[in-house]
């Protein structure tokens, strides 16, 4: 984003494949292999270690490793769903070149492909299936007490078989009740002026709102006057969108309180076309049981006549004895 | 910890002083009393020139803040960003300022195994939503600068909306350079709804000389005239003041 690249963070994205960086508090050595990501708090690196391959991201800025850090660690306390990459070693580590110490953190190397990618490859049919994924695993940060923040298609990477959706570049996580750390702006809901940019569940769920019609769309549009209408517009010129419609609406005007409510309304979605179609298929069957129905009562209905006619008959029987 | 106000000046300029005392002086004047400045340069499609770049970085180093050099485009994100690092690091030369006492003088963060710094910066995070934030705008609406404006506004809405969203309070007020009548105009007092913002902004007549060295003077005078009349109300308050990182 910025124009101009700080001198130090411009030399600490340039490091040579081969820079071996050894940590001065734990003294374990990484060799960089290549270059992963530029963020905006710093670098990361694929670098081979004693323990195989691993990333290691390096920033200038201590504070943001610091939280960062802090963050990957209750990530690996949030049980049964693999989040983000999990936290191996965090240490410094004396850079000759500018003669300062820089901060460190290693994490699993996540070995697959960034969210459009996968879609591009595999097809779009996908997109819905990780979007269900991805709010099972945002439902358990919630319930954890956190907000993801930084939801974009950048920071969801597919991996593994079958594939799966993980999440990468915490620095926007943040605690609910909270103000979000970090955001990128299109799926920003303060930047579409639809709410705040305090922390709660309802925040990232209008990011994933915005990176389904992201998705669908595929180009990405500017904010207009009337963002809600144009939004509404855009879902509305897409078939897919439209059969979603429902969800996104909600997703946007943060009527979720909860990720698992909009990934129940969203499975609901998509098998509406299911229940339509066979209930097509079935017509004359439903007609005929109904008819089946019909006739059993006029059974009872004789049935009873019969039986109250014969109890009359019984009855005059009687008196005339 | 005890609790505090931070304060900070932005400046929000596309270019080179040329009326005046030396903005970085005067910005070195604003650090001595604990007032933070960051410095946002706007560029058009073209890149600033050497000197403009060099005044901005040197103000906000001057000043003890930050500089970011950006596209009007870009301005929003950038502007929220700027403000809340800066705080971030205010915040940490206070906390910093505080471990040297409990542990000696020679300890910084850096100086922690990397195990103990995230106690450290939970206490960071947690100031920094928490803490009284007084941020002074002042921009400079001369030349250039006129057609940037409509931008400019819609940035200091996203700040607010981004400050607004912490548990602690804000106060904004917004100063233009030059004036109708001095170097310096206020077009907005101090007020946690910078969006009131709106009703103002359109009166701004752009022009003539950029006095960035005697606005930024008079922005810190404004700081300490709230600070007095505080301190006739209150006489507890108690500002962060800005530390040597």
């Amino acid at each position: 984003m910025p124009v101009m690249n700080h001198t130090l963070k411009n030399h600490l994205c340039k490091l040579p494949i081969g820079t071996v960086i050894v940590g001065k508090w734990h003294k374990h050595a990484y060799k960089i292999v290549k270059t992963l990501g530029n963020g905006a708090n710093g670098v990361v690196y694929l670098a081979e270690s004693m323990k195989g391959l691993v990333a290691i991201k390096l920033s200038d800025n201590s504070t943001s490793i610091a939280s960062e850090v802090n963050v990957l660690k209750r990530f690996s306390k949030v049980q049964g769903v693999a989040l983000g990459p999990s936290l191996l070693d965090v240490d410094d580590w004396f850079d000759p070149y500018t003669n300062r110490l820089i901060p460190f953190y290693i994490m699993e190397y996540i070995e697959g492909e960034e969210f459009f990618t996968f879609v591009k490859k595999r097809g779009k049919e996908w997109i819905v299936i990780l979007m269900l994924q991805l709010l099972s695993a945002l439902d358990k940060l919630h319930q954890e007490g956190w907000v993801f923040g930084d939801l974009k298609p950048e920071n969801l990477l597919v991996a593994g078989m079958p594939p799966t959706v993980r999440l990468l570049d915490v620095g926007g996580t943040t605690l609910q009740g909270r103000a979000i750390k970090e955001f990128t702006e299109f799926y920003d809901r303060g930047y579409w002026g639809l709410g705040s940019r305090k922390a709660d569940p309802a925040y990232d769920l209008f990011a994933v709102a915005m990176m389904m019609i992201h998705a669908y769309y595929q180009v990405k549009f500017e904010r207009k006057e009337n963002a809600r209408q144009q939004l509404l517009m855009i879902i509305q010129a897409d078939a897919t969108l439209r059969k979603y419609r429902n969800v996104l609406i909600k997703a946007i005007d943060g009527k979720y309180k909860q990720a698992m409510e909009m990934k129940r309304d969203l499975v609901a979605a998509i098998h509406y076309d299911d229940l339509l179609q066979k209930e097509n298929h079935s017509p004359t069957k439903k007609q005929n049981h109904r008819k089946t129905k019909k006739r059993s009562g006029i059974i009872e209905t004789t049935l009873i006549v019969v039986t109250l006619l014969f109890v009359y008959v019984l009855y005059l029987y009687g008196q005339v004895l | 910890m005890r609790k505090g106000t931070l304060r900070q000046i932005l400046l929000i300029t596309d270019g080179c002083s040329n009326h005046g005392e030396d903005p970085i002086a005067m910005a070195a004047l604003a650090k001595e009393q604990g007032i933070t400045i960051n410095v946002i340069g706007v560029l058009d499609q073209d890149m600033m020139d050497e000197n403009g770049l060099r005044e901005v970085e040197g103000i906000a180093m001057a000043g003890g803040g930050i500089s970011q050099v950006v596209y009007a485009k870009q301005l929003s994100q950038t502007v929220q960003m700027v403000t809340r690092k800066a705080m971030t690091q205010t915040l940490q030369g206070v906390v910093n300022k505080e471990l040297k006492q409990i542990l000696g003088s020679n300890v910084s963060l850096e100086d922690l195994p990397p195990e103990k710094r995230g106690e450290v910066m939970e206490i960071v995070d947690e100031l920094g939503e928490t803490v009284e934030l007084e941020v002074l705008i002042l921009i400079d609406t001369s030349g250039s600068m006129k057609t940037k404006l409509p931008t400019v506004k819609e940035a200091l809405f996203d700040l607010s909306l981004s400050l607004n969203a912490r548990i602690g309070d804000n106060q904004f007020s917004v100063f233009v350079f030059p004036g109708k009548r001095g170097d310096v105009e206020k077009v907005l007092d101090w007020t946690p709804k910078l969006e009131q913002l709106s009703s103002v902004f359109p009166k701004l007549t752009s022009g003539g000389l950029t006095p960035t060295g005697p606005a930024l003077r008079e922005a810190v005078s404004y700081f300490n005239k709230k600070r007095s009349l505080r301190s006739l109300i209150a006489s507890d308050e108690s500002y962060f003041e800005e530390s040597s990182m």
